[in-house]
């Protein structure tokens, strides 16, 4: 609930500031497949904005762009007033990121890795300690800082990362799926630190995630599929949109409940995870109709308020969920990647 | 630009956090516009971070010095019984010595150059690439790095000197540390363009084991490089540390007392159909050769996403 209500409290004021993030027809292609299809956006300064969509959907393909680390194959982007392509230094000075896979050097404490990246970026020496004590502290990390990397665990590295990322002040920090792999308990820590973050500095935070409820702590969120962006806006206001309840109903014949439903409602319902599932105005009035009329025998129902599951299902026609395990290609990959030389 | 004025630690910084009372104000930091002095701070970074490595990796000093001391004084106290008649009263060790002065460094620059993929493997190359420094700055930090490095394993090795009867002689132990430097530097810069393209470690060891052993065998770093049959002669003269070994061998032999027919035949130096390369010329193509590389390592470094 605090949390909650920071985020009125730090809510975006549109045009108190540029924007951090100016996106226009962002294109990325790779030899035959277009990751990114043209993608148009822009970021307020100061707003936590977030990414949602399945693996694959060309989220991490964009903060790569966004970042500098990959370069458009057409289209523009501008972050904290830096064009990604033409000024690429000025935007990697204003920038910090902290990417899925660990970029900790292992080998040294955590207080080195810190200092390594502060005299890389050119960090005046006499604020290096009293920055690292700052932003060590807020992950709870201080105390760790002569501990060698190598024996941190997921969720300290993660926090290590954030910590490092801050090191040099920057104007926007990329999280690329900070919380992948992590505990809930240790999700839930990082997502505090990083509402803590937005109200102690200014600072504009693009993250990624395909998590549906991490996605509800960003001011706004875009949904990408397939490269695009399908929907742009407040968690609140794109589950408003929805404005249907969500009932998902258990039957022994999912084939006649769908059938049922088009026929005796003029609902198009369809199976997911197991269930049919389909979206009508005011669910709990609709249940006695449907054991009323529907004719096919139901084991179980279940009605609830629109969550960001149900948008990205009216978007996409599937749960992120289904869409994921859709991408066989993608898990293909990342199980190379994992044999190739994961670390976890 | 507000990036570059810097709020000191204790002064209040203004904006949300300023009505925070229990808080300690927000230590903000700049980060400068990039410069000549950044690019020269990121080398030394990246030669620094090399060093650390080496210091505390106590094994690693083992390990690379095991091959060359092997060669040295196991091969060469045990082919010492053919070849006496051959070496002119010469010590076979002896003779071999210079050689095992460039494979020390060989063996070592190349171990250095595998941390790029070492990093890439384990995403701390990740970190260096997206800081605000020309991603040839970290090229060029690494062969600085992969050379001190080289060039200290090399210094045991000279240090050896008087165990295979090469005597102590001040002149020629700068000549010969020189001469390591200059070849680690190349034999890094070598390393590092192949390892910029290779992203796992189990592939870099295998095209390392199919590059260096050749490298080494060919180079005459054992034998003399004259009288071979002609095949191995066109190999040898390919052979970038053949222009190393030489000189080598050159630096050593001066400071040592043997018969004109000894010299002759245990120190030929290298011809080019029949002409002499001079000592200068092939100091100057491994110098060359180290620049060449080094330009393709950073140009590969640059394209690579």
């Amino acid at each position: 609930m605090a949390l909650a209500d920071n985020r009125q409290v730090a809510a975006p004021d549109p045009g108190a500031a540029a924007p951090a993030i100016v996106v226009r027809d962002l294109v990325k292609s790779f030899s035959e497949v277009r990751a990114v299809r043209g993608v148009t956006f822009e970021v307020a300064t100061g707003e936590v904005f977030g990414f949602l969509g399945p693996n694959g959907a060309g989220k991490t393909t964009t903060i790569n762009m966004l970042c500098t680390l990959a370069k458009p194959s057409s289209g523009e982007a501008r972050v904290a007033g830096h064009d990604v392509v033409t000024e690429r230094d000025d935007v990697r000075r204003n920038i910090g990121l902290v990417f899925q896979d660990p970029t900790l050097d292992g080998y040294m404490t955590a207080a080195q890795n810190l200092r390594l990246h502060a005299e890389l970026y050119g960090v005046q020496s006499d604020l290096v300690m009293p920055r690292m004590q700052q932003v060590m502290e807020m992950v709870g990390l201080w105390d760790r800082r002569d501990s060698v990397v190598g024996t941190f665990s997921g969720g300290m590295r993660r926090r290590l990362e954030i910590a490092r990322g801050l090191m040099h002040s920057p104007r926007v920090l990329f999280l690329d799926e900070p919380t992948i792999g992590l505990d809930p308990q240790t999700r839930r820590s990082i997502w505090s630190y990083i509402r803590e973050l937005k109200e102690r500095e200014e600072i504009t935070i693009f993250m990624t995630t395909h998590y549906m409820d991490e996605a509800e702590w960003c001011d706004r969120i875009a949904i990408m599929d397939h490269g695009e962006i399908v929907a742009l806006d407040s968690p609140e206001t794109l589950k408003a949109g929805v404005g249907k309840d969500r009932v998902v109903i258990h039957t022994d014949d999912n084939d006649a409940a769908i059938a049922a439903l088009r026929e005796k409602f003029g609902i198009e319902a369809q199976i997911s995870e197991g269930a049919v599932t389909f979206g009508v105005a005011s669910g709990e009035e609709f249940v006695p109709r449907l054991f009323a009329e529907l004719g096919v025998p139901i084991r179980a129902v279940s009605v609830s308020r629109p969550t960001l599951d149900d948008v990205f299902m009216s978007y996409t026609g599937t749960t992120i969920r289904d869409a994921e395990e859709d991408s066989s290609k993608h898990r293909n990959r990342v199980m190379m990647q994992m044999m190739s030389g994961g670390r976890r | 630009m507000s990036t570059s004025t810097t709020t000191p630690p204790g002064a209040g910084p203004a904006g949300p956090d300023a009505g925070t009372a229990r808080r300690p104000p927000v230590v903000r930091v700049s980060v400068p516009q990039r410069s000549i002095n950044s690019e020269l701070r990121a080398i030394k970074i990246v030669w620094r971070r090399e060093l650390t490595r080496y210091m505390s990796d106590r094994l690693r000093m083992v390990t690379t010095l095991v091959q060359p001391l092997l060669f040295l004084f196991v091969l060469g106290s045990g082919l010492q019984q053919l070849a006496s008649r051959g070496t002119h009263g010469v010590n076979l060790k002896t003779f071999i010595y210079p050689g095992i002065l460039c494979i020390v460094v060989l063996f070592t620059a190349m171990f250095s150059a595998a941390s790029i993929v070492w990093d890439r493997e384990f995403g701390f190359l990740r970190e260096m690439m997206v800081a605000p420094v020309r991603r040839s700055s970290i090229v060029i930090g690494k062969c600085i790095g992969g050379a001190s490095v080289a060039a200290i394993q090399g210094v045991i090795v000279i240090a050896l000197a008087g165990v295979v009867n090469v005597p102590y002689n001040v002149v020629m132990i700068i000549e010969i540390f020189l001469l390591q430097l200059l070849l680690a530097f190349t034999i890094t810069a070598f390393g590092v363009m192949i390892a910029v393209r290779i992203k796992q470690m189990q592939s870099f060891m295998g095209v390392m084991q199919m590059v260096v052993t050749p490298m080494f065998f060919i180079s005459g770093a054992l034998f003399p490089a004259s009288g071979l049959p002609g095949w191995l002669t066109v190999l040898n003269r390919i052979d970038p540390l053949t222009y190393a070994v030489d000189p080598m061998r050159r630096i050593v032999f001066s400071h040592l007392s043997m018969s004109p027919a000894a010299r002759r035949a245990l120190d030929p130096g290298i011809t080019w159909w029949g002409w002499r390369v001079p000592t200068v010329a092939e100091v100057a193509i491994v110098a060359l050769m180290g620049l060449a590389m080094l330009a393709v390592a950073i140009w590969e470094f640059s394209t690579s996403e």
